[in-house]
C-alpha cells in the first residue's frame, strides 16, 4: 500500500504547468487577496474572478470542474458564517417560526452569507489549481525566492519527503489495527477510551519510528558534507515570457479590483 | 481522488482550519504579521541553540505528526476524534523547535491540501503553531508542579495540555471569526469553545498514549524532567499563561457582551473600506454607460465569458500546435 | 593516488556505543584500492558500525586511513569527499524532495561550482542508468531505482571508497542483478556489508568474515564460501549457531 495518492500534484503538459512556481505562487496569493477584498455582495466582481479562476482552470488542461467540484469541500465551515444570515441589520427577507422563537433573515445577511460562501470556494479553487499544477519541489524553490527561511524551507523540504515513507508507515498500522480489532469483534471490549488509547499509541510509534529515523538521515546528512547550514542550488533565472506573465496577471487581478470598486 | 488528512474516514472534523473568505482582510493581515514575527523568533531561537540535528529531526517529526493525524478513531455518532500534534511536539522538542514543526504541518496543509486557506494561513499559524505549543508549554510545566514529573505526573500534565491546547485555539478561531464580523461573538466563543472541550479530549488521550509509549520504551526521549526540554523557558510559559488568562477573561466578556468585539470588528472593516482610495476617488459615471449595478453584473458577465472563451481557444490552439509537432 | 598507499587501513579499532555495548574489538584491516571486499558476518557482529568509522560518523579508539589520511576532525572534510558511505535503507539515504537535488547534495557541500555541480550530477545518474529521473521525487521510485540513485549521491562527490551497507536487501532477484552489473563496472575501492552470499560471490573476489565485533576470518570468497565448515563456525549457514 503506498500513500502515493496524498500527492495532490497532476502531471499535465498544460499553459499552467509550464509557467514558473514563483509567478504562480505569487499570482496565487494575489488573486486569493483580491477576492478577500472584494467588498460583500459584489457580485460583477465576483463574476469576474470566477471568470478568471475558470479561464486558469481551462488553462490547467485538469479539465474546467476540476477546481470547482474539489472546492465544494469548504462547505462545512461554512456553517461559522451561517449566523450573518440572522444578524445582518436590513429588510427581512424570511421568517422562520421556531415555536415560541422566530429566525427572521434579512435580504442584507443573505448577500454576505453568501459573498462570503462564494469567497471561500473561489480562493480554494486558486490553492486547488496551484497545488495541482505544481510539483511540491518547484513551491519550495518559489518561497525560497520569497526569501521563506532556508532552514523553514529545508524542513518543509524533509516533511514532504517523509510525509509519504511515514504515511505508508501510519496505513499499515491503521490495516494491522483493522486486522486484530476484527478478531477481537466478539469480545466487545472496544470503549472509546480503549479506542483513543489505541490511537495514541499508533502516534506514538509513528512519533518513534520518525525519531529513529530522523537519526539515520543526519548520519546520511553527515557522511555527505553536511554542516549545520542549509545550502540550496541557486535559483533559476526567470523566462521572459514568465515575466510577463506576471505582469499581465497582476494587471489583471489589480483592474479586476479597481473596476468594483469604481463601478460598484 | 482529493483527500486531505483530516477527511479520511469522512468523519466531521474539528473546525481548526480556517479557509480563505472568512476573514477581513485586516484581521488576516494582522495575524500573518503576528505569524511572522512569532515563527521567526522560534527560527532564531532553534538556531540559536545549535543542534545541527534539529532539521532532520523537525522535518521527520512534522511527516510523523501529519501521518499521526491520519489516524482518528470514531467517538460517537459520525465525529471522530484526531491529533492536532502541538502538545506532543512541545513535550517531546520544546515550545521553540514544536513552532517550526507545527509551522511545517500547517503550512504544508493549507499549500498542498487547501486544508485552511492561503491568506487564512497566518491566522491558522497563530493558532495552531504559537498558541498551541505555549499554552501546551505553560500548562504542562504548570501541570508538572502541581503532579509531579515522573512518569504519572507526565501523562496527566500532557493530558492537561494537550486538552487546553485545543480549546485554547479553537477559542482564537472564534475571536478571529467575531472580529471579522463572520460570526457574533456571543455565538462563535461558547460553540467554538464547547465543542473543543470535548474534542480536546480526544487530542488528550491520543497524546497519553503516545507519549505512554515513549515513556516505556524510550524514556530518554523525554528525559529527565518528563518532557518539555529547554526547561528555563520561563518566557514561554509567561507567554502561555497570558494568553490563557486573556482567553479566559476575554471569553466570557466577548460572549456575555458581544458589542466591544463588534465594535472593533466594525473599526476592522472600516479599516478594510477605508484602505483603498479609489472608493472615493472615483465618481458614479466613470464608465459611462455602465451606470447601474445590473448593468454593471451584466457587463462584467459578459466580459467574463470573452475572457474563458478567449484562454479556451488559445490553449486548445496552443495544445493542437504541440500535436503537430509531437 | 600512490598505488602503494592503502586505500582502507584499519589498525586496532575498538568502538563502544554509548550504552557500553562493545560493537568493535581490535580490528584489522588493509584493502589496496581498487579491491572489492565483502563483510559478511551475523546481525550485531559489527558491520555497518565498521563502515560508519570510515568516514568518522562513529568514531573509536584506533587508527582509520583512508589513502594515508588519517579520520580526525581536521581532516574530516576530505574524509567525506573520499569514502562514498551507502545507507542499507534508501528512504534515509535519499533526503530530498527530488532526486536532482539529493545527487547535487554532496557536491553542493563540497563547495563546487554551479557547472561543476550539474556536469557530476548528469554524468552520475547517467552512470548509474537514472538520467532520465532528475526531476522525480524519491517515493515515486521503486527499490531497485531508489538503490541506483543512492549510489549517484556519493558517485557524485567522485568518491574513491564506496561503502555499501547491506545493497542487495530488498531486491527482486532481476533487480539484483542489475545492481551486481552496475557495481561491477565501478573502478572504485568497494566494502560491501552483506546477508546475499549470491551477490558476495559475484561481485567480491575478497570476503571479510566478522563475528561479535572482530574479524575472524579473512581471504577469498570463492574459496570461504564453499568451505561449509567454516560458514557453520561463524553462524552464516541456515542451521548453524542454533
Amino acid at each position: 500500500m503506498h500513500a502515493n495518492f496524498i500527492d495532490p500534484f497532476h502531471a499535465r503538459d498544460s499553459l499552467l504547468h509550464h509557467v514558473d512556481p514563483r509567478v504562480k505562487l505569487v499570482l496565487a496569493v494575489a488573486f486569493i487577496l483580491t477576492t478577500a477584498l472584494l467588498p460583500p455582495a459584489a457580485w460583477p466582481g465576483y463574476i469576474l474572478v470566477f471568470a478568471l479562476i475558470l479561464a486558469v482552470a481551462i488553462a490547467s488542461a485538469l479539465g474546467p470542474f476540476f477546481a470547482i467540484k474539489r472546492a465544494f469541500l469548504v462547505l462545512p465551515f461554512v456553517l461559522a458564517a451561517l449566523p450573518v444570515l440572522f444578524t445582518t441589520p436590513g429588510e427581512p427577507w424570511l421568517h422562520v417560526p421556531l415555536g415560541r422563537w422566530a429566525l427572521t433573515i434579512t435580504a442584507a445577511g443573505l448577500a454576505r452569507f453568501a459573498s462570503i460562501a462564494l469567497k471561500s470556494w473561489l480562493s480554494m479553487q486558486a490553492g486547488i489549481l496551484l497545488a495541482a499544477s505544481t510539483p511540491f519541489p518547484q513551491l519550495l524553490m518559489a518561497m525560497r525566492a520569497l526569501r521563506v527561511p532556508r532552514l523553514l524551507v529545508g524542513v518543509f523540504g524533509l516533511m514532504w519527503r517523509y510525509l509519504f515513507v511515514l504515511a505508508d508507515e501510519a496505513l499499515r498500522l491503521m490495516r494491522a489495527r483493522e486486522a486484530r480489532s476484527a478478531a477481537l469483534a466478539g469480545a466487545g471490549g472496544s470503549s472509546v477510551l480503549w479506542r483513543a488509547k489505541v490511537t495514541g499509541y499508533m502516534a506514538g510509534s509513528l512519533f518513534l519510528r520518525g525519531y529513529e529515523r530522523s537519526e539515520r538521515i543526519y548520519d546520511a546528512m553527515l557522511a555527505r558534507g553536511y554542516d549545520g547550514e542549509v545550502r540550496t542550488l541557486p535559483l533559476p533565472p526567470m523566462a521572459r515570457s514568465d515575466k510577463a506573465a506576471l505582469l499581465v496577471g497582476l494587471a489583471i487581478v489589480g483592474s479586476i479590483l479597481a473596476l468594483e470598486i469604481w463601478v460598484g | 481522488m482529493h483527500i486531505a488528512p483530516s477527511t479520511f474516514g469522512g468523519a466531521i472534523e474539528p473546525a481548526m482550519h480556517i479557509p480563505d473568505g472568512f476573514m477581513s482582510p485586516a484581521v488576516s493581515i494582522i495575524l500573518w504579521i503576528a505569524a511572522i514575527a512569532g515563527v521567526g523568533y522560534a527560527l532564531w531561537r532553534v538556531n540559536r541553540e545549535l543542534d545541527e540535528r534539529k532539521m532532520p529531526l523537525m522535518g521527520v517529526l512534522a511527516a510523523a505528526i501529519f501521518a499521526g493525524q491520519m489516524l482518528n478513531f470514531a467517538v460517537t455518532g459520525g465525529t471522530s476524534g484526531h491529533l492536532m500534534g502541538a502538545a506532543l511536539a512541545t513535550i517531546l522538542l520544546g515550545p521553540w523547535a514544536s513552532i517550526v514543526v507545527m509551522t511545517a504541518v500547517v503550512s504544508i496543509q493549507a499549500l498542498l491540501f487547501q486544508d485552511g486557506g492561503l491568506l487564512a494561513l497566518g491566522a491558522n499559524l497563530v493558532n495552531m503553531a504559537l498558541v498551541g505549543s505555549f499554552v501546551s508549554y505553560a500548562v504542562y510545566r504548570i501541570m508538572q508542579r502541581l503532579v509531579g514529573t515522573r512518569r504519572w505526573g507526565a501523562l496527566v500534565s500532557g493530558f492537561v495540555a494537550a486538552w487546553l491546547s485545543i480549546v485554547a485555539a479553537a477559542l482564537f478561531v472564534g475571536l478571529q471569526l467575531a472580529l471579522s464580523g463572520t460570526s457574533p461573538a456571543s455565538l462563535a466563543l461558547p460553540a467554538m469553545g464547547g465543542i473543543h472541550l470535548l474534542i480536546g479530549l480526544g487530542e488528550g488521550l491520543i497524546t497519553v498514549g503516545a507519549l505512554a509509549l515513549i515513556a516505556a520504551t524510550r524514556p530518554d526521549l523525554l528525559g529527565a524532567t518528563g518532557g518539555a526540554r529547554g526547561g528555563s523557558n520561563r518566557g514561554v510559559v509567561l507567554a502561555g499563561l497570558a494568553i490563557a488568562l486573556l482567553l479566559a477573561v476575554i471569553s466570557p466578556i466577548a460572549s456575555g457582551n458581544p458589542d466591544g468585539l463588534e465594535w472593533v470588528a466594525e473599526q476592522l472593516n472600516f479599516l478594510d473600506a477605508a484602505q483603498d482610495p479609489a472608493y472615493n476617488l472615483v465618481p458614479d459615471y466613470v464608465f459611462p454607460g455602465v451606470a447601474n449595478e445590473k448593468a454593471a453584473t451584466i457587463a462584467a458577465g459578459v466580459l467574463g465569458v470573452l475572457i474563458v472563451f478567449g484562454v479556451a481557444l488559445f490553449s486548445g490552439r496552443l495544445g493542437r500546435r504541440k500535436d503537430a509537432v509531437g | 593516488m600512490n598505488e602503494r598507499i592503502a586505500a582502507v587501513e584499519i589498525v586496532d579499532l575498538s568502538f563502544s556505543y554509548p550504552d557500553g555495548h562493545p560493537a568493535l574489538r581490535q580490528v584489522h584491516l588493509t584493502v589496496a584500492p581498487g579491491e572489492r571486499v565483502a563483510l559478511v558476518g551475523p546481525n550485531g557482529a559489527g558491520k555497518s558500525t565498521l563502515l560508519l568509522q570510515l568516514n568518522g560518523i562513529l568514531r573509536g579508539q584506533g587508527h582509520v586511513r583512508i589513502h594515508g589520511l588519517e579520520v580526525a576532525e581536521e581532516n574530516i572534510r576530505r574524509i567525506r569527499a573520499l569514502v562514498g558511505l551507502v545507507f542499507q535503507d534508501p528512504d534515509d539515504q535519499l533526503f530530498s524532495p527530488t532526486v536532482y537535488e539529493d545527487v547535487a547534495f554532496g557536491p553542493i557541500y563540497m563547495g563546487l561550482p554551479l557547472p561543476e555541480i550539474q556536469e557530476r550530477v548528469q554524468r552520475s545518474l547517467a552512470q548509474v542508468g537514472m538520467a532520465d529521473y532528475a526531476q522525480r521525487t524519491p517515493h515515486h521510485l521503486s527499490v531497485g531505482e531508489k538503490k541506483r540513485v543512492a549510489l549517484a549521491t556519493v558517485l557524485s562527490m567522485d568518491a574513491t571508497v564506496l561503502a555499501l551497507d547491506e545493497p542487495s536487501a530488498g531486491l527482486d532477484p532481476r533487480a539484483r542483478g542489475r545492481l551486481i552489473r552496475l557495481l561491477k563496472t565501478l573502478p572504485q575501492t568497494l566494502l560491501v556489508s552483506s546477508h546475499d552470499l549470491h551477490l558476495v560471490e559475484a561481485l567480491c573476489p575478497r570476503m571479510v568474515i566478522m563475528q561479535d565485533g572482530r574479524i575472524v576470518a579473512d581471504g577469498d570468497s570463492a574459496r570461504m564460501l564453499h568451505d561449509e565448515e567454516l560458514l557453520a563456525r561463524h553462524c552464516l549457514s541456515e542451521d548453524s549457531c542454533e
